[in-house]
């Protein structure tokens, strides 16, 4: 007895030691974080400042710390803002809505109903992504600029639809990779239990297979969303000024001549906020779905 | 019922898309963003006092993503714009392979505005720039030469005169006497930036004067000629010895704001900095900035350089007419008026394009430091006659043939190179030479 109180009591003693060099490792641990989270979060901090300098301020060496904020930026940026902001939100959204429309029954198909050729067939759909967007602009640029369909010309070139079918066509590879491999996680044995009920495709999809993968959809949704919203190769060769979206409304603010960094810092703070409005509204079900299927 | 809406909006966007091109005379201009090109965006309203019927549309981009995308459309016959701005070098290019829309005719069948319009108004430099073949193909919107900048305060307190004509001997003494980079001062300020807009512009009109050139008349390149050892090694020299620190990464923009910030005490860059050396709200130096022409060598051709942003019409457009009054109207005598009146000083008015301009007292009032200077520098420039040696293309600081772009910024790179002390000025200059005999062999130059 008296032999386990003191093993009782030396276990205490023996660990308290121990315990200050772990918390000073910790600790340093989350000032070395910090220090590395300021320094990525820096040319964010830094944007965000010089947009509220003079065009002076902002491009002055040594850099300026001290002074004093002026909105003439944002009032400038502001003028060319709201078509672009619509453009920007019409393409992302749009091409995302249509992006799994397409792309979820793809990859429910591609889970659950597997052939010999899915696996071909999911790389083939990756493989549309190894290819840099700048060589295939010019076939894109010609069939963009119009062609006759059935007697009507349709003409893609600078139009908001224009934009929806490349992001889709961008981001479809994403959402039916991600949606496959969320769907495969889930349980086979709840479908094969739902046939035996006597369950259609279409009740296995819309009442099971959507349903739980929710947190999946989510973060798959948000990441197609910001890929599109900050594309600007496609948007910047396809748009002219109907459908140009914020990328290229950013860099409608340089010039070869005179200073531009405090403007165009403007621009790009408006641009940045409604993707932070979307993450931080997402970001609960961003982190359950990015975790989902992580322990496994 | 998830499906219905984006059908049904995408359905919405498609049939839009097909009914606004059939809105009568929508002119597109796309332009670059300087400041000019910002005022005359402004100044639409004006244009639609004139002309109710013609709506105007705007792109506005940086020079090189409107290059690239000009480029794309013009080529591919889309038609996305109806007026296009395009630079000096690109004309003569663009007209050759006949995507431009020559203006010649256009006067021709339009006698009323070709009398307001006046075409013999243009300095005759800038119309030999935009003339291929006869024809008209741009008007000029604003054109600029290159000169010498340079701090009256720091020249006073070094006991210093600039010369109207230095020589870059005299420049090279200058900056050796006024370099003090303890107290924040460097000598000389130039571009370094690798670019074939950037440092070649500049370096190009160095070798110019040095009496070298890039081709001979039968597009043998000449970089390894002892014109352009002379000029690299002047160059690399002078600012490595009396420039500010990390010069490869000046461009024109960089070297403003040193200059503006009193930190340079000569600068030779394009003649539209004078304009913005002289304005309270951006330099700090308004008082004390002095102007002088571009320094030269063993000749004084292509000492200076030619850029003019013009103003024409692309062959795919659907709306030429229009395109046709928007282009008269935005580089007409009325126009630059406006400006000024807009403005409220004839000082920003769009340079280098008129004569009636450079007669006009009040703006020899606004711009009496500089205007002489920058009209004398613009109307000795000459395209055609750019080197001491003959040569087989037009263009001072560039080589008007479409793979200059690429060797221009890829010399521009060895040249950097040899500025930052990676390379040797002898290493610079031979891969410079192969780069160059690679463009005439390939583009099937050499006969």
């Amino acid at each position: 007895m008296t032999t386990i109180d003191k093993s009782g009591l030396q276990i205490p003693v023996n660990t308290s030691p121990k315990k200050p060099p772990v918390s000073v490792l910790g600790g340093f641990l989350t000032v070395l974080t910090y220090l590395i989270t300021f320094i990525f979060f820096f040319p964010i901090l830094w944007m965000v400042l010089a947009a509220f300098k003079t065009e002076q301020q902002a491009f002055n060496i040594p850099p300026v710390f001290a002074y004093t904020p002026i909105l003439d930026n944002f009032r400038t940026a502001f003028e060319r803002y709201l078509p672009a902001l619509t453009n920007s939100l019409v393409a992302a959204f749009g091409s995302t809505l249509l992006a799994f429309v397409l792309g979820l029954p793809a990859a429910f198909a591609l889970a659950f109903y597997t052939t010999k050729r899915s696996r071909g067939v999911l790389t083939w759909m990756l493989s549309t992504k190894f290819m840099p967007a700048v060589g295939v602009i010019v076939p894109l640029y010609l069939i963009f600029k119009g062609f006759t369909l059935f007697g009507h010309e349709f003409k893609l070139l600078d139009t908001q639809f224009g934009l929806i079918i490349m992001y889709t066509t961008m981001n479809l590879p994403l959402v039916v990779w991600m949606m496959h491999s969320y769907m495969t996680e889930i349980p086979y044995a709840i479908f094969e239990a739902a046939r035996v009920d006597g369950a259609p495709v279409w009740l296995e999809f819309f009442g099971m297979a959507l349903p739980l993968s929710l947190p999946g959809i989510s973060a798959t949704a948000l990441l197609a969303v910001i890929f599109a919203w900050n594309e600007s190769f496609f948007a910047l060769n396809l748009t002219t000024s109907n459908a140009t979206p914020l990328s290229v409304f950013i860099s409608t603010f340089k010039t070869g001549e005179g200073l531009f960094w405090a403007l165009m810092s403007a621009a790009a703070v408006l641009t940045v906020f409604p993707v932070i409005i979307f993450g931080w509204v997402a970001q609960r079900q961003l982190v359950r779905g990015l975790s989902f299927g992580a322990v496994k | 019922m998830k499906f219905t809406a984006p059908l049904i909006s995408a359905a919405l966007l498609l049939s839009s898309a097909a009914t606004t091109s059939l809105a009568a005379s929508t002119i597109t201009v796309a332009t670059v963003n300087n400041p000019d090109m910002v005022t005359m965006q402004k100044l639409t309203p004006e244009f639609n006092k004139k002309y109710p019927d013609i709506t105007v549309k705007w792109v506005t981009l940086g020079e090189n993503e409107l290059r690239q995308k000009l480029t794309l459309d013009i080529a591919s016959g889309a038609g996305s714009f109806d007026v296009a701005t395009v630079g000096a070098y690109e004309v003569p290019i663009w007209a050759k392979n006949g995507w431009l829309d020559p203006l010649t005719p256009m006067f021709a069948a339009n006698p009323e505005i070709a009398k307001a319009y006046n075409v013999n108004d243009i300095l005759p430099g800038v119309r030999t720039a935009l003339t291929i073949g006869g024809n008209l193909f741009a008007v000029p919107f604003y054109a600029e030469s290159s000169m010498t900048f340079y701090n009256k305060d720091l020249f006073k307190k070094a006991g210093l005169t600039m010369p109207l004509n230095p020589t870059w001997n005299q420049i090279q003494s200058f900056a050796a006497k006024i370099h003090n980079p303890s107290g924040g001062t460097y000598g000389i300020c130039l571009r370094g930036l690798p670019g074939w807009g950037e440092n070649m512009a500049l370096f190009t009109t160095i070798v110019n004067t040095f009496g070298g050139r890039w081709f001979d008349n039968n597009w043998q390149p000449q970089l390894n000629s002892p014109a352009w050892k002379s000029a690299m090694t002047f160059y690399v020299d002078l600012m490595k010895k009396y420039g500010p620190p990390g010069a490869t990464s000046n461009g024109f923009t960089e070297n403003l704001t040193l200059m503006s910030q009193g930190k340079c005490g000569m600068w030779m860059d394009a003649t539209v900095a004078a304009g913005f050396l002289s304005d309270p709200s951006s330099s700090k130096i308004v008082n004390s900035v002095g102007f002088a022409n571009a320094p030269s060598a063993s000749t004084k051709r292509g000492n200076a350089w030619y850029w003019s942003w013009n103003l024409a019409i692309p062959k795919s457009t659907k709306e030429k007419d229009a395109a046709f009054k928007f282009l008269t109207w935005a580089t007409s005598q009325e126009y630059i008026a406006l400006v000024a009146k807009e403005k409220g000083t004839w000082a920003s008015v769009p340079p280098g394009t008129r004569v009636s301009t450079y007669n006009n007292p009040e703006y020899k009032k606004a711009a009496g430091a500089f205007s002489a200077l920058v009209l004398g520098a613009i109307s000795k420039a000459d395209v055609t006659k750019a080197t001491k040696d003959p040569v087989p293309y037009t263009g001072i600081q560039y080589v008007a043939i479409p793979e200059f772009q690429a060797l221009g910024t890829q010399v521009g790179q060895y040249l950097a190179g040899a500025l930052s002390g990676q390379t040797s000025v002898d290493q610079a200059l031979s891969q410079g030479q192969a780069a160059a005999q690679k463009v005439a062999k390939d583009g099937g130059y050499q006969k």
